[in-house]
């Protein structure tokens, strides 16, 4: 059911795939991205990327065009084209940013990204052929706080931010020089009656009515009709624009959540500080419920408790039980979420890192036929 | 172990695992700089409100959060003048040697005898769970040591006072 894969003590800070999932990038909490090739069921390191100056804090992978982007807490961002040796090449990307990058996403035609910043603005950036360069349009009202996520509507025009100023906007992210705007039937642009120009602030929520709560990670359904947050308040939200703008909310007992997915058209798949991602569904009625726990691992025995090991474990760590390894998983908080196979909106496997620096690739599949009450619609 | 002290630790506990939920923060204000958003206070919104668990008016715990660190205060029990002259030694032992302590604050919070704080570094890098275990530890601990002491000090005075006695 679950694929593990460690990569040392260091936390994973993000992680990427390539279009046929042979290979992961991945950033060990510091200024290097590592580049893994798979081989049988161990990983080969066949590149390190090499040029930024502090943490990178994000990395996506342009699955069609095989193009890296990575940002990092230096304030720049990189794309990577690889050459026809497979060593990959950087350019710099001028995104007039002056505090650290958070968080970067390709768009779904790969012709733009979006990078998130301390800055409190969301830098939209896309290739200039005249100058051979990568461009970068600001969005700056109205985020009073650092961007500490983002995501793509599937028609590459709508761009959803979570904030440290505890909302989350939808803004218009639509580049009159690259496209066309041919979505004027998403519901999102309704009031404004097509996508506007760059940084049209087009819905704007609450993440709790008594303020407060960080938005840790947010996600586009796969229709692009919905969608769903998750708060420091251990929260999830669900936002449907078809329905009016209809917030749903859902307190949770569980530690705090830092990312989101859809899995299904109406399956939310959910992760953070307490290392085990858990499965939400949002019914016709809208309704927002808890289905189940993905990890089902069990506490591992050691097999009775000999006299020997009592007493080798007072004398290293001063108690009787051992107690130190977690049941999940995931031994610390998990910090990415992405998908493995299928759709967005339809996922059949996507893959968590944590802190912990392990990698676990979850199958859907297999999970639903060994937990009970676990339905994927 | 009396009957308030164990909720009292539970509270302190359960407050402790909500609120070392932390991320890597780099600062919105200084540029290239990631500090503790606890210690510099330099924006509102990324902190949390303070909670104040206590036993009775000298036993409290402050917890102060913010969105990458978080400063827990304890005020340890001094019921009379020694527990409070040995307390201050003892606390100011550590503090000068807070470095080998890793989570220790060199320096307590107004009000508090003793301050850790605990950032996303030391969450990264130790289990989280082991972090909380540590500082009921070392509220655990803390009153039976000083309570020892005061023990031993009162015992080393009275065959003290015996042996100059002892002349008369």
């Amino acid at each position: 059911m679950v694929e593990r894969f460690s990569f040392g003590v260091n936390p994973i800070t993000c992680h990427a795939w390539n279009k046929d999932r042979s290979q992961v990038a991945l950033s060990p909490n510091n200024h290097e991205v590592h580049i893994y090739k798979r081989e049988a069921n161990d990983w080969r390191l066949i590149n390190v990327l090499n040029q930024h100056d502090l943490r990178v804090t994000g990395i996506d992978w342009a699955p069609n065009t095989n193009r890296i982007v990575t940002c990092a807490a230096d304030r720049n961002a990189y794309v990577w084209t690889q050459g026809s040796d497979g060593n990959w090449k950087p350019t710099l990307v001028l995104l007039r940013i002056n505090r650290a990058a958070t968080c970067v996403k390709w768009s779904p035609f790969e012709n733009k990204f979006a990078v998130g910043s301390g800055a409190r603005l969301i830098s939209v950036c896309y290739f200039e052929k005249e100058n051979d360069w990568w461009v970068s349009k600001h969005i700056k009202k109205p985020i009073r706080s650092t961007v500490t996520s983002l995501d793509w509507h599937p028609n590459n025009l709508i761009l959803v931010a979570g904030l440290t100023d505890f909302k989350v906007r939808v803004f218009s992210a639509y580049i009159k020089l690259l496209e066309e705007p041919n979505d004027s039937g998403s519901p999102w642009c309704k009031k404004a009656g097509g996508p506007g120009s760059l940084g049209t602030l087009l819905a704007e929520f609450t993440n709790s009515q008594s303020g407060g709560g960080w938005v840790h990670g947010v996600s586009f359904s796969g229709d692009g009709n919905r969608i769903c947050w998750v708060g420091h308040d251990s929260s999830i939200s669900v936002a449907d624009a078809s329905r009016g703008m209809v917030v749903t909310k859902l307190r949770t007992e569980f530690l705090p959540f830092n990312t989101c997915t859809w899995v299904g058209p109406n399956s939310i798949v959910v992760a953070g500080h307490n290392c085990c991602p858990l499965l939400y569904t949002f019914d016709s009625s809208g309704q927002l419920s808890y289905s189940c726990k993905l990890d089902n691992s069990q506490k591992k025995e050691a097999g009775g408790l000999s006299a020997m090991r009592k007493f080798q474990s007072l004398d290293r760590q001063a108690r009787i039980e051992n107690d130190t390894a977690l049941e999940t998983v995931h031994q610390n908080a998990i910090t990415g979420l992405c998908l493995y196979s299928g759709s967005k909106g339809a996922i059949t496997k996507f893959s968590t890192s944590g802190i912990d620096g392990q990698l676990a690739v979850w199958d859907m599949n297999l999970l639903e036929k060994g937990i009970q009450n676990m339905r994927l619609n | 172990m009396s009957s308030t002290l164990r909720p009292y630790l539970t509270a302190v506990r359960h407050t402790l695992t909500a609120a070392m939920c932390l991320d890597n923060f780099s600062s919105q204000v200084v540029e290239r700089h990631n500090k503790p958003e606890v210690e510099v206070r330099s924006n509102k919104e990324l902190l949390l409100n303070p909670v104040v668990i206590s036993r009775n008016e000298k036993e409290k715990v402050l917890i102060e959060t913010s969105v990458n660190s978080l400063r827990v205060s304890i005020s340890v029990k001094q019921a009379d003048e020694i527990e409070r002259i040995l307390c201050h030694k003892f606390m100011r032992f550590m503090m000068m040697r807070a470095e080998n302590f890793i989570v220790l604050r060199r320096k307590p919070v107004e009000g508090y005898d003793i301050s850790f704080l605990i950032t996303n570094f030391h969450t990264e890098q130790m289990f989280k769970h082991k972090l909380v275990d540590f500082v009921i530890h070392f509220m655990e601990e803390i009153d039976k040591e000083i309570s020892e002491m005061k023990l031993a000090l009162n015992a080393r005075a009275r065959i003290c006072a015996e042996e100059f006695l002892k002349r008369f």
